[in-house]
């Protein structure tokens, strides 16, 4: 099993916009990929309710999961756009 | 023989009958749902209606613009989530039938995110929204919101949220009645924006049955159900008289004996602007910038900023616009300048007081302006909202002057203002009093709060001490002082306000020519009197009333 973990790049948090962005690049890969707090219940990635649920603050760090052909891969560019600040991008 | 008629307010001039169409209110899901017998029969349903209502926001948001757009596709993401699907799921097999599961697994949700505050609880009106047009679909009945309409109708709702008066088909909509909402809601101000009667605050709107056709009178507030063949005629000769006599009208705005009064108009963006730019009116009094900000979640960078400002100000070259700068705060809140949750927004840090715990807000949205100025050649002026005290005035004229920006005002909103103006307006060029805050801050009365029309009425004989009180100072000063209130755009008000020393008027440009028309029929010296006759009434109608008997004939006639 695949495992990363990343702080939140965006400004105000993984909320709207982003979290949009994050929940359709998790269905993208196709793999059943995880996201939660260090130590707590994760969420299915690719539920857009999930992830706002997490209600995962700016600079606060997630762990995200994945298994399968193309896990680490998968999760490197995930991780890449969590860190980016998604907000600032227009 | 015409039925029954009804009288609200009148929000939007303009008489016109046509038939009802009822705007479908939030679906809730029936008590008496029958427990599912076949329980994969049942998730089926569930899951065919959220895949109904998400392919539907997909089609909206392919037609709608680029504002609208990630929205409603936000919105689908959320009705095709498979946690949703899944909670649903859980309740059908707990005994809830489709249209319960689904309303339950939205709540659990919803519980969530308003738990978290701030903007996840913000989300929480998608859900719902998503949730209730599942509903709509499990249920077979019709979804949420303005349906499509075939023809002319006359648009029925409680209230219209800014989103659904914004997305009216303006060709098809020739009217709008709301059973609440108050003078200066949005669908108030949206209405007149778009030339559209209406009327709001018209008790038992929402039981006119669908197809009734209603005769609308947007100045008196009067609806009748099933006019006779008299009425709609009467009315459509009196539209046709009232086009004649605007259409006769034309150049600046001037009193009959030649004294000037500028009728500018007030806009929000940049189609109202290029609107206003091809109308017969001297510029703009009122550029409200916060939708340059309020879809942001960032705060926009200088340039971003300077290319709306440019394409606000393309159509005006030479000509006046009085840029007001931004009104944010709590009711308002942007997701960059957020100072935190208040008790009382209206009367919190919003406006100037925002702008100054974050002043570099402020500075950069002035450095844009000047660079869009420069470069467009409009007479630009910025002004600030909610300013209380000389003090605020002196601090926003200093740091529109290190802008670089040659004018500098304050908007005149606040009762301490108007009672200050001497002081207020001798640090800054001009004044320009919002009058449907004024109304607000005077009256005690929140804009909001419906019920309360009559008190937020702009008539009321205390907001016209207080304007006389802003005007004062202006004499005083020899620093001009305008309207840019609703207020502006009500011809025998306009005549009252001029009246009192008012020298610009700013309003929906679609009212311009009936204020001009007023103006033309009357001198200085009579606008006078009306200020004196609408100052010794005792309540907002006797003022109304007798201004209105006072005035020209020939404007009554018309109008």
């Amino acid at each position: 099993m695949a495992q990363r973990t990343v702080a939140i790049g965006s400004s105000v948090g993984l909320h709207a916009r982003p979290a949009a962005l994050f929940v359709e690049a998790a269905q993208g890969t196709g793999l059943d990929v995880e996201i939660g707090r260090p130590g707590e219940e994760a969420v299915d990635a690719a539920s857009i309710l999930g992830v706002m649920a997490l209600g995962a603050k700016h600079g606060e760090e997630v762990v995200l999961t994945a298994e399968g052909d193309g896990a680490d891969e998968a999760l490197d560019s995930l991780v890449e756009l969590l860190a980016r600040d998604l907000d600032a991008e227009g | 023989m015409s039925g029954d008629t009804r009288t609200g307010v009148g929000v939007s001039p303009g008489t016109v009958a046509g038939p009802v169409v009822q705007v479908a209110p939030p679906v809730r899901p029936p008590a008496d749902e029958p427990m599912p017998t076949d329980s994969g029969a049942a998730v089926d349903a569930v899951l065919g209606a959220l895949a109904a209502v998400a392919a539907d926001l997909d089609e909206r948001a392919a037609a709608a613009d680029e504002h609208a757009a990630p929205i409603l596709k936000a919105t689908a993401l959320i009705a095709r989530d498979k946690g949703l699907a899944k909670s649903a799921g859980k309740h059908v097999g707990a005994g809830k039938g489709p249209a319960n599961a689904i309303a339950a697994a939205v709540e659990e949700y919803a519980a969530q995110f308003e738990a978290l505050g701030g903007y996840f609880a913000e989300r929480v009106t998608d859900l719902r929204d998503v949730g209730s047009r599942a509903v709509a679909a499990v249920l077979g009945v019709p979804a949420p919101g303005v349906p499509t309409l075939d023809g002319p109708s006359v648009i029925v709702a409680l209230d219209l949220a800014p989103a659904e008066t914004a997305a009216l088909d303006r060709t098809k909509v020739v009217a709008i009645i709301t059973e609440a909402g108050g003078r200066t809601s949005h669908t108030a101000i949206l209405a007149a924006q778009m030339g559209i009667p209406a009327v709001v605050q018209l008790h038992g709107a929402t039981e006119i049955p669908e197809g009734t056709v209603v005769a609308v009178d947007g100045d008196s507030g009067e609806v009748t159900l099933d006019p006779d063949m008299e009425l709609i005629e009467a009315q459509r000769v009196h539209r046709e008289r009232r086009a004649q006599a605007l259409a006769g009208v034309e150049g600046p705005g001037t009193t009959k004996d030649g004294h000037a009064v500028a009728l500018l108009a007030n806009i929000g963006g940049v189609d109202d602007a290029v609107a206003a730019g091809a109308q017969d009116l001297e510029g703009v009094g009122l550029f409200r910038t916060e939708f340059v900000y309020l879809s942001a979640t960032t705060q926009p960078t200088v340039e971003e900023q300077a290319e709306i400002y440019r394409k606000v100000l393309e159509p005006f070259p030479g000509r006046r616009v009085v840029v007001r700068t931004l009104d944010a705060g709590a009711d308002k809140p942007l997701a960059f300048a957020n100072l935190g949750e208040e008790e009382n927004p209206a009367l919190g840090r919003r406006g100037l007081r925002l702008c100054q715990a974050m002043p570099q807000l402020l500075d950069s949205q002035l450095e844009a302006l000047a660079i869009a100025a420069r470069e467009t050649g409009a007479d630009v002026r910025v002004m600030a909202p909610m300013v209380a005290t000389a003090e605020e005035a002196s601090w926003f004229a200093a740091r529109v002057k290190a802008a670089g920006l040659p004018k500098s005002g304050v908007m005149i909103e606040v009762p301490a203002a108007a009672l200050r103006s001497r002081h207020v307006l001798e640090e800054v060029d001009f004044g320009s009093l919002g009058t449907n805050d004024l109304a607000q801050y005077t009256m005690a009365a929140d804009r909001m709060e419906g019920e309360l029309s009559d008190l937020l009425d702009p008539w009321q004989p205390a907001v016209i001490d207080v304007v006389a009180a802003a005007c004062a100072g202006g004499e005083a000063t020899g620093k001009p002082v305008g309207v840019c209130g609703e207020s502006a755009g009500d011809p025998y008000l306009a005549l009252v306000l001029t009246g009192l020393g008012v020298g610009s008027l700013s309003m929906a440009p679609k009212k311009v020519p009936a204020v001009k028309l007023a103006l033309s029929l009357h001198t200085l010296d009579q606008c006078r009197e009306l200020a004196e006759v609408a100052r010794g009434a005792r309540s907002a109608t006797e003022a109304r009333d007798a201004v209105r008997a006072a005035a020209n004939p020939e404007l009554t006639a018309v109008l």
